[in-house]
């Protein structure tokens, strides 16, 4: 990494009508204002009264999502860095 | 250890479950899923360019705003992919690199110019429609990150395509220029959106492997069949002509007979001898070498901000959110 | 999760709600169902031109930032500047029908159809950004602007001038904050790049002072409110200090024979502008699309 390259961070949403917030994916951005911007950019894109949070990915600690499979690599203390909860809405037709 | 893993791995590809960044992968799988992922990135990227290239020329305010939206999607598309390849362990500068070093490529269909209004709505048709019919079924590729974000790149996708019919609906209920400028553009674009799903399957080395491992659902042959077989119906509605004097209905095979491909051009193409390679290329090298400053000064100042004593001088500009 | 083969099933006729597809799928006038109808009392003529004046000056800002799209230094960037160009073509389309409802014209006849001199835009929406510095440079000291201007015009007699500009302060708010972000890490970042935003101010300075001229029309539609906004001065203040730059100390640039864009003369970028801006429909007058 060279010392130009903007940190990657983590994106959380929390919609509207939504009670949490929900990992939707990541971004590169200089510092904690860019990632936010970019985040409404990227991620709601044009919608409003959305709730964002941005974590630099680094700065996050995570557990396998099975911790009592065996089957998870050795290496595994690499970060969580991608939802496996994403839902797809009942009403998003064909999906 | 390994061969445990290896068939924990092969089980969870049979039972079609998907593998997820924090699982043990063959290194040729996410050799493999990198590769495939950040081509389809750049090929999002790459494709803001021919249809950027209308945008400040599009005839009417609402189709302006229509194809700006499009293009500010294939960014976010392309960005989507580069995180899900980065939860591979990929770097985005370094797969930016791999493009602007002509080292990984991106789709063919980018190499070729957009020469006219009507080549908008031609892309949104043809195009989105072949990416579309290759895409879908990627939304249940074996590795977790990529169908999920196919999903949603479907999802916005299908409008663009509906977006692009519709244009050409509304010229080709036009004025005689109208309908002139979407045929020409019909009949350059024809063949290379066949071309989209690549060579024919007797001339395709990885696809077994790669439908495998889950990462290919359907052979090119397969998708180009089916993209032939839904595209012919809508150009009879358009009221354009394909030009392919072989297309016809076989009522034995239920399936469209198609003229030959011209693997030739195809092959000079991907190998980088197209109409816009260098271009396309040449501009996006250029945004990225000219960018370098820009992306430098803001780097400096994140790490001048956690400073204390600059924090000081610029709390003034966080209080006026 | 169902296997959708046939692609095309996607294409339903239902979307749902939260797309952020512009202006929909099927939607054709950017005012559709507002009642256009000026309210009594109000000087329609002054109202059209103050319309056209601002809805030009985002129609033009917008051609520009337009054709930044692939050149951004960074793809988070391509959104950011994509979405400002939507914001104010989106303004630009609502204030130009709103104009087009006095005088008779639609949107796309008043973008594509008159000549550089009916043009009311400031000249410094026409300015070719050399770099990135002078990109958020102008986006700055213009956003700061309209924004200033909006907060006015959201209280003024007119309500569908008084909607489009409330709405317009949410979105150029945005825009401002966006612009100014990067002022200051330009000014406050590296050498490099405090020389090319202090170089960039200056070349955008003389341009600014058009923004403060007297605007008879736009006093004449907020019933008579002030509408030079100094204030927007002491925004820009706020955050050259905070990006350790110089207030440039350059003369307004000269006006010919006492006009400026508000009055239809502008720099020799705008032949340039309308050439392509309005190249494909002139070349199909009679088409719809």
């Amino acid at each position: 990494m060279t010392e130009s390259e903007w940190p990657l961070y983590e994106v959380f949403l929390r919609g509207k009508r939504g009670l949490n917030h929900v990992h939707v994916g990541s971004l590169h951005a200089a510092d904690p204002q860019m990632a936010l911007h970019h985040a409404r950019d990227l991620y709601t894109r044009r919608n409003e009264g959305v709730s964002i949070w941005v974590v630099r990915a680094c700065d996050i600690t995570a557990s396998s999502p099975d911790e009592k499979d065996p089957f998870f690599a050795p290496s595994g203390d690499k970060v969580y860095r991608h939802p496996t909860f994403y839902d797809i809405p009942d009403d998003v037709p064909h999906m | 250890m390994t061969a445990a893993l290896q068939a924990h791995f092969d089980a969870t590809i049979a039972r079609d479950r998907r593998i997820e960044p924090r699982d043990w992968m063959p290194e040729a799988y996410r050799a493999t899923m990198i590769r495939q992922i950040a081509q389809h990135a750049h090929s999002e990227i790459i494709g803001m360019q021919p249809e950027g290239n209308w945008i400040t020329r599009a005839p009417s305010l609402r189709r302006k705003a229509i194809l700006l939206a499009k293009v500010q999607d294939e960014a976010g598309h392309g960005m989507y992919l580069y995180s899900a390849a980065e939860t591979l362990g990929a770097d985005r500068s370094d797969l930016t690199e791999k493009l602007i070093g002509g080292r990984q490529k991106y789709s063919s269909i980018f190499n070729y110019p957009t020469l006219t209004y009507a080549d908008v709505g031609v892309i949104g048709w043809l195009v989105d429609g072949a990416a579309i019919c290759n895409q879908v079924p990627l939304c249940r590729s074996s590795y977790g990150p990529y169908a999920r974000a196919m999903v949603r790149i479907c999802k916005e996708e299908s409008f663009h395509q509906r977006q692009g019919y519709e244009l050409l609906l509304t010229m080709m209920g036009g004025t005689a220029g109208q309908r002139e400028m979407v045929q020409d553009a019909t009949n350059r674009f024809w063949w290379p959106s066949l071309m989209m799903f690549g060579p024919p399957d007797d001339a395709s080395p990885n696809t077994e492997q790669s439908m495998r491992w889950g990462v290919k659902r359907h052979t090119n042959d397969e998708l180009r069949q089916r993209f032939v077989d839904m595209t012919v119906p809508q150009a009879e509605k358009l009221g354009v002509t394909l030009p392919d004097p072989r297309l016809r209905w076989n009522e034995d095979r239920g399936h469209y007979d198609f003229g030959p491909v011209d693997w030739q051009e195809f092959k000079a193409v991907v190998a980088g001898n197209g109409p816009c390679n260098a271009q396309r290329v040449t501009r996006r090298k250029a945004a990225h070498d000219d960018g370098a400053w820009v992306r430098e000064a803001a780097a400096a100042h994140a790490r001048k901000s956690q400073d204390p004593a600059q924090r000081a001088r610029l709390t003034g500009e966080a209080d006026h959110d | 999760m169902s296997e959708h083969d046939n692609p095309y099933d996607l294409l339903g006729d239902d979307h749902d709600e939260g797309h952020r597809w512009a202006f929909g799928t099927g939607f054709t006038d950017p005012l559709e169902g507002i009642d256009t109808s000026v309210p009594a009392g109000l000087d329609a003529g002054a109202l059209a031109r103050c319309c056209l004046a601002l809805g030009d000056d985002a129609l033009i800002y917008s051609h520009r930032l337009q054709q930044w799209v692939t050149r951004m230094p960074e793809l988070e960037e391509e959104t950011a500047i994509a979405n400002i160009a939507l914001d104010l073509l989106g303004q630009a389309r609502m204030l130009l029908a709103r104009a087009g409802a006095i005088l008779g014209q639609t949107e796309d006849q008043l973008a594509f159809f008159r000549a550089e001199k009916d043009f009311r835009n400031v000249r410094l929406a026409e300015h070719d950004d050399r770099d990135f510095a002078e990109l958020v440079g102008r986006l700055f000291i213009f956003s700061a602007w309209r924004l200033a201007l909006f907060q006015e015009l959201s209280t003024a007699p007119d309500p569908v001038l008084a909607a489009i500009a409330a709405k317009g302060v949410h979105e150029l708010t945005y825009h401002r904050d966006y612009a100014a972000r990067w002022v200051i890490r330009l000014g406050d970042g590296t050498d490099l790049s405090r020389d090319r935003m202090q170089r960039a101010l200056g070349s955008l300075w003389p341009l600014a002072g058009e923004l403060l001229r007297p605007d008879p029309d736009a006093s004449e539609v907020t019933g008579g409110a002030s509408t030079s906004p100094a204030a927007f001065g002491a925004v820009i203040d706020m955050v050259l200090a905070a990006a350790g730059l110089d207030r440039p100390d350059a003369v307004p640039l000269a006006p010919v024979s006492g006009h400026t864009g508000r009055d239809g003369v502008h720099t020799e970028a705008m032949g340039y502008i309308l050439a392509e801006l309005q190249s494909v429909a002139r070349a199909y007058p009679d088409a719809t699309w």
